[in-house]
């Protein structure tokens, strides 16, 4: 598999280009709004992080997601008083080589000064960002991330398996793949640990999942229901192997946890539940959540199984839909990459759509726009959370 | 793109399907009658009992304390013996999974 790639000061290489226009706190939302949708056909992306109250988390989410490879510039709108560090995240930008300015809209004279400020730096930046070249990038400097939602019984039917049989591919291949969700692999920890690269390993994995059934259990989700035996889950463990299936059968090599780069290739856990006390509330309060987390940890292409028909993308990086549902392909055809349900339908296999999903990742990565982008989504959120760094074990040496 | 797709669609839907060849359940896609008998991988079974969309039946015989394997992982026991084309739910399969966590009482 070849790509085309935009290379970057540290060596990566992003499969696009985009300037971010990011608001430090909710009280600069709307200004950093209205300076980014005239651009918006142009590759510029909104994010942001809506609190005012400090968080190393957040900061840390910000810093990975500014200079993510994916991204060329970015500019920071700031309110003034807010406790987001500015600066840190401003040097931490212009420190990876690219173009960055920070507005305080207090500072510069309030909502219409601002815009025009920032406005008028986009179009002062954006053209030079925009004349990069790309250059060859090879499979080795791609990460894909995956994630489920609005799933169905045909879920773990389909398209997550076909995801799975993807993600084999590309680890074959020498890309760095990430799965998630450990709230969602309850019951999957010692099928898990037998796939770790090592021991030590595979006792790290299973303590995220442990710590992650005691945080839902904590928030009062149990985690198997008699729903579930009512639509033909028996245990808790296959209830799990459906969102489990998307990691495919190759060795995980590793646990991350959000903002931490795969070190190397191969497939790593995402370990999205906060470290300690449960403080924050849910882990993720949506897919989103989830999405950005994944490109925190340097994902360029996201693969997204829906059954009942989610249809969201993202900033930063192309989400490839992949539809488990025949009938709700044929519903939203629109917003699906993928037609996983033709498995359901006799009409392909789960190796020839793991196949389609695999070269559909090497087109998405040469530049042609997945369903969600031609449609102009571009969904960010980023809230509060906590951890600890990861142990020694979760890392590859 | 219409025409070529009304032909692809003409292929008659499944009505079972196994996740992984070493799989000894498979999956009823749509809802199947009792004594009826569908293909599954090219090979007659003759289902035992109603079987509801998503619910799985034995793709062969099953020993009481067998594993159940879908989707080539272990989904629970046997806890009595399967006859092949029969229901396999929580009646004849319990859970493997020895929860590692325990909520402070």
């Amino acid at each position: 598999m070849t790509l085309q790639g935009y290379l970057r000061a540290d060596g990566r290489k992003g499969v696009r280009n985009v300037l971010v226009v990011a608001y430090l706190v909710e009280c600069a939302h709307h200004v950093a709004r209205e300076i980014a949708t005239p651009f918006r056909e142009r590759g510029v992306h909104l994010i942001g992080f809506p609190g005012c109250y400090p968080n190393p988390y957040s900061l840390g989410m910000m810093e990975k997601l500014c200079t993510h490879p994916n991204v060329g510039g970015a500019l920071l709108v700031s309110l003034g008083c807010e406790g987001f560090d500015k600066r840190r995240l401003a040097r931490t930008i212009e420190a990876s080589g690219r173009p960055v300015l920070t507005i305080g809209i207090q500072d510069t004279g309030g909502t219409r000064r601002a815009i025009a400020a920032g406005r008028e730096w986009i179009e002062q930046t954006l053209p030079a960002m925009l004349r990069q070249e790309p250059v060859p990038m090879g499979i080795e400097e791609l990460t894909v991330g995956t994630i489920c939602g609005g799933s169905d019984a045909t879920s773990g039917l389909t398209a997550n398996p076909a995801m799975g049989v993807a993600f084999d591919l590309l680890v074959a291949e020498g890309a760095k793949t990430i799965f998630e969700e450990t709230g969602e692999l309850i019951g999957m920890e010692h099928l898990m640990a037998a796939r770790a690269a090592n021991p030590a390993l595979g006792e790290e994995l299973k303590r995220s999942v442990a710590k992650a059934a005691t945080y839902y259990a904590t928030l009062g989700y149990a985690s198997f229901a008699p729903g579930n035996a009512d639509g033909g889950l028996t245990t808790i463990e296959e209830k799990s192997l459906g969102a489990y299936a998307k990691s495919g059968q190759s060795t995980i090599d590793g646990i991350v946890k959000p903002g931490i780069v795969p070190p190397r290739k191969g497939l790593y856990l995402l370990d999205v539940v906060p470290d300690g006390e449960v403080r924050f509330g849910f882990p993720n309060i949506n897919d989103n959540a989830e999405i950005a987390e994944l490109i925190a940890c340097g994902s360029q292409v996201i693969l997204f199984s829906t059954g009942r028909g989610s249809v969201v993308g993202s900033a930063i990086a192309p989400v490839i839909k992949v539809c488990a549902n025949p009938d709700t392909y044929k519903r939203m055809e629109d917003d699906m990459d993928v037609d996983a349900g033709r498995i359901l339908e006799g009409r392909a296999t789960l190796p020839e759509v793991g196949r389609e999903i695999y070269e559909l990742v090497q087109r998405i990565g040469n530049g042609e726009p997945t369903k969600s982008e031609a449609l102009g989504h571009q969904e960010f959120i980023l809230t509060y959370k906590s951890f600890e760094p990861l142990g020694p074990a979760c890392l590859p040496v | 793109m219409a025409s070529s797709d009304k032909v692809e669609r003409k292929a008659e839907a499944r009505a079972v399907m196994r996740l992984s060849p070493r799989d000894n359940v498979a999956v009823a896609l749509r809802p199947l009658k009792s004594g009826e008998i569908v293909t599954l991988d090219g090979a007659p079974i003759t289902i035992r009992r109603h079987i509801a969309v998503g619910h799985k039946f034995a793709a062969q015989a099953i020993e009481k304390g067998e594993i159940i394997l879908k989707y080539n992982c272990p989904i629970g026991t046997a806890i009595s013996r399967i006859a092949a084309g029969e229901y396999v739910h929580t009646h004849n399969v319990e859970s493997n999974y020895l929860p590692t966590y325990q909520l402070p009482k």
